[in-house]
């Protein structure tokens, strides 16, 4: 195959240029280092929609920058790694810019100071995450994820802005930091409920909590590299991001800390749980990637010192070790033909360099010393002794949820390169080009370093973070290899042990897992019962309202007409009084009997031609009305639209055959029967109405300021063309739209590119 | 329709409604009348032509089809909106020059707002014979 010759070719400059971009917004990222370490919170502003307090704003402290450094150092790996991984691919063009789109939008997610801002990049990445997801858009799984990810974050991210506009309401404010200033304010208004669950939809539905997790496990339809920066480093972080990102402004109360612990532990034990029943090494990896979103968000629930820097930790960690070994999945996939755990086996020899990655970031998931990983997990349980809501709990989760990692570990990176091929690999192994490696081989080193040297993150990243959480830097608490024997060394040791235990068992753990699986709930499936569900329910209230048939559309407006006006006049017992009758005067009354006449003609004739002229009466009648109390604008408009609707509907109706055929009466008590009562509901309306004295502040305002303002006498003309001129232009708008629109539909008989001819059809209908 | 009284009737006729249409159009801003009611009046002149001597002469008449008429109506209309922006207004705020203006008179109004009363003029003309000759043709 010349799969060598395309990666030695590459993808040229569309290769390269989001590798440059995303290494350059990198270093442009680490200069702000000393300026956040120092303590500074730095902000920039542009006015975007003043007239709404929306403004298009960031902030670079702590947490946004922490953030900002791994979308934009892990997006510079995955770049280069994709440019090899997909090279030659013939979209590939597409997929960086989808790619590079999602990494901007990600960062101004994170550095977002304006909730309205914030939300549109948080949109911005569902659009282009769907379209990564769906990059295979030739298999139906590939775009059936796509759209389940679409549609499960989608309609999380409407109940966020819906959230977004209630907190904006409530503090008087859209930027951030000015609602997160107001300390305990939020927390005591009456609508910090409403808040809180709208804006936990949109969060849990983003970093797929219990019960929305569906979607991410699907969403490794991706190409590898996406997953590994969407789903599991960056993406699905927003919502853990803006949940700590509000932290200081909602965290505190009872509903905040049992919601996110609750939610976030039981996410954590059954994705972890999931990922052993896993054989798909991608699979396992985007169920452990779940259980880290749990475990962030259950610490999110707390407030100490220990809980955040676990957190912070936990977050530098994950992303480092996990966006490592999805690379690694990747490196594997593109060496050996399969992601199959139990085919696998054997590849340290062909493959030394993945090994050596997958080694070191799997210690690290494991959390073994000198690993940072191993500091994150002190940390966790350090702070999981400390939590507020059952520590006994949140202990007993993360012992669980960490012993199946490191299973899990053993599971993903352990076996396929020391223990023997359990099957035929579709080819031969061979090692992935250095493009392919660095990114992997550099952030499973990063992993050693920090474990190492703790003090490299702590003073930089980790205290501002935790000053952004709970705004002093000094609850940070030490990131330290040795702290002693204490509680969480005990429980780490407790860990492994279990862990080990776990993945000696793990085949036959899986086969147990995969028969209990059969029997419990599955919420893939039952998203597609929900989709179909809703699919028949559109389809059903289609064929009801949508008949097809002029004379049912026109009943069941009626119908609407009657119930609606008729019912709420009983039901309000507004019944109109009798109307003044003495200012009626015998021209009034002649206009009256015309209209009358039109209107019974209309409905009695057998002709067509006389139903027309007939109702062409009516609208003449209605016309002379609007003369007579003097709108002549109106009455001329009348007049004109009258005469053009008799000639139009003169022709259609010409050419269909007589309404009486030969002899039959055609009595219709139904529809005579409907066209009474809507009338009388009208007219009580109208008499309703005119009850009520008529409010003349805009009438005023117009005959006041005509003249002087817009330089017209003309009022009716002066409000279409000037005073309400936008509301106007929508209106010609539509003439237009409908114009083409019947054009279209009436003109098909010509252009029919397959000769179907709808004349044909029209003709048969007629006959 | 085969008449020769309608027909010459109408080339007499046809002329003066568009003429009138457009006096129609031009004295809206302070007497009954403006870009709708113009736009409908021009269309019937057109509607009369077209059935008295059939669509295609009315079509060879128009030379322009109308529906690009209508278009090109949204788009002027569009255009004097826009207008206000540039003269540091809101959109679709009326823009006027008086030209010739003195002391006691205010010479001649030209404004943004006869633009877009223009726009209105040729949308509702354009999409009236749109819908008239395609359904004179296709029925």
């Amino acid at each position: 195959m010349s799969e060598t010759a395309a990666q030695a070719k590459g993808n040229g400059l569309v290769g390269l240029a989001p590798v440059g971009l995303a290494a350059g917004l990198f270093v442009w990222f680490l200069g702000f280092l000393p300026a956040v370490s120092a303590g500074e919170v730095l902000r920039l502003q542009w006015d975007w929609v003043p007239s709404l307090g929306i403004s298009l704003s960031f902030l670079v402290d702590g947490l946004s920058l922490t953030f900002a450094l791994l979308i934009s150092g892990i997006g510079a790996l995955v770049f280069l790694y994709s440019n090899t991984y997909l090279a030659g691919h013939p979209q590939f063009a597409r997929f960086a810019l989808f790619l590079a789109g999602f990494m901007l939008s990600m960062l101004g997610l994170v550095l977002a100071d304006n909730l309205i801002a914030l939300f549109v990049f948080w949109e911005l990445t569902t659009i282009t995450s769907y379209l990564l997801i769906g990059f295979g858009h030739e298999t139906y799984k590939g775009r059936r994820s796509a759209l389940q990810a679409l549609f499960v974050t989608g309609a999380g991210a409407l109940a966020l802005l819906a959230g977004f506009i209630l907190l904006g309401m409530v503090a008087g404010s859209f930027e951030l930091s000015v609602i997160l200033a107001q300390g305990d304010a939020l927390k005591a208004h009456a609508l910090y409920l409403p808040i809180l669950i709208l804006i936990l939809a949109g969060t849990f539905t983003k970093s797929a909590q219990f019960p929305f997790h569906f979607w991410l496990p699907n969403a490794m339809a991706a190409p590898t590299p996406v997953s590994a920066f969407l789903h599991s480093a960056t993406m699905v972080k927003a919502g853990v991001y803006l949940m700590a990102r509000l932290h200081p402004g909602f965290a505190g109360t009872d509903v905040w800390m049992w919601t996110l612990t609750i939610a976030g532990g039981f996410t954590a034990v059954f994705a972890s749980v999931l990922a052993l029943r896993q054989s798909d090494l991608k699979q396992a990896l985007a169920y452990t990637t779940l259980m880290a979103l749990g475990t962030l968000t259950l610490f999110l629930g707390q407030e100490s010192g220990y809980a955040m820097t676990a957190f912070a930790t936990f977050l530098i960690v994950h992303s480092l070790y996990k966006a490592g070994l999805f690379l690694v999945v990747g490196c594997i996939d593109h060496g050996t033909g399969t992601r199959e755990a139990d085919i696998l086996g054997g590849l340290a020899r062909a493959m030394p360099f993945t090994a050596l990655a997958a080694a070191l970031a799997s210690l690290s998931m494991a959390g073994f010393p000198p690993f940072l990983g191993f500091i994150g997990k002190e940390l966790l349980y350090a702070g999981a002794l400390e939590a507020g809501s059952g520590p006994a709990l949140v202990v007993g989760a993360l012992v669980i949820a960490n012993a199946l990692m490191l299973a899990v570990a053993g599971v993903v990176a352990f076996r396929p390169f020391w223990r023997p091929a359990g099957g035929a690999m579709p080819h031969t192994p061979h090692e992935a080009p250095w493009q392919m490696l660095a990114g992997p081989v550099i952030l499973a080193v990063l992993g050693v370093v920090f474990g190492v040297f703790p003090a490299l993150l702590q003073d930089t990243l980790i205290a501002p973070t935790v000053a952004s959480l709970l705004g002093s830097a000094e609850d940070a608490k030490d990131l330290k290899l040795w702290a002693g024997v204490n509680m969480p060394l005990i429980l780490s040791i407790a860990t492994v042990a279990l862990g080990l235990a776990i993945y000696l068992g793990h085949v036959r753990l899986r086969a147990a897992l995969a028969r209990a699986e059969l029997a419990a709930p599955n919420f893939d499936n039952g998203w597609d019962r929900f989709l179909e569900g809703l699919k028949g329910l559109a389809a059903w209230q289609t064929r009801v309202l949508q008949s097809g048939e002029l004379r049912i559309y026109i009943l069941v407006t009626f119908l609407t007409v009657l119930v609606g006006l008729g019912g709420t006049m009983l039901a309000r017992d507004a019944l109109p009084g009798l109307p003044d009758m003495s200012s009626v005067t015998w021209k009034n009354l002649a206009l009256a009997v015309l209209i009358m006449a039109g209107a019974v003609m209309a409905a009695l004739t057998g002709s067509r031609i006389t139903a027309m002229a007939s109702l062409g009466v009516v609208g003449i009648g209605v016309a002379m009305i609007f003369i007579v109390f003097g709108a002549p604008d109106v009455a001329i408009t009348q007049l004109l639209v009258e005469t053009l609707v008799v000639v139009l509907v003169a022709v259609a109706l010409l050419r269909l055959p007589a309404l009486d055929p030969a002899g039959t009466r055609d009595w219709r008590p139904r529809d005579a029967l409907l066209g009474l009562a809507v009338g009388a509901v009208v007219t009580l309306t109208l008499l309703a109405v005119l009850e009520v004295p008529m409010d003349r502040r805009l009438t005023d305002y117009f005959e006041v300021t005509s003249w002087p303002e817009a330089f017209g006498r003309n009022i009716v003309n002066v409000i279409l063309v000037d005073f309400r001129a936008l509301d106007t232009f929508g209106e010609i708008a539509v003439v237009v739209i409908a114009a083409l629109a019947a054009y279209a539909l009436l003109r098909t008989t010509d252009q029919g590119p397959t000769g179907r001819s709808s004349r044909t059809r029209k003709g048969e209908d007629a006959s | 329709m085969n008449s020769v009284i309608l027909q010459a009737g109408t080339r007499a006729l046809s002329g003066l409604l568009l003429l009138f249409s457009v006096y129609m159009l031009l004295r809206g801003h302070n007497e009954p009348g403006g870009g709708f009611i113009g736009g409908l009046i021009g269309s019937t002149g057109f509607v009369l032509y077209a059935i008295a001597c059939g669509t295609g002469d009315a079509r060879r008449a128009l030379r322009v089809l109308p529906q690009n008429i209508a278009v090109a109506g949204l788009g002027i209309a569009l255009l004097a909106g826009i207008a206000a922006a540039l003269f540091g207004d809101a959109l679709f705020t009326g823009q006027w020059l008086f030209l010739g203006a003195t002391e006691t008179d205010k010479g001649l109004p030209l404004s943004t707002v006869l633009v877009f009363d223009i726009g209105v003029y040729l949308v509702v003309f354009g999409s009236v014979l749109t819908l008239v000759f395609a359904m004179e043709e296709e029925i």
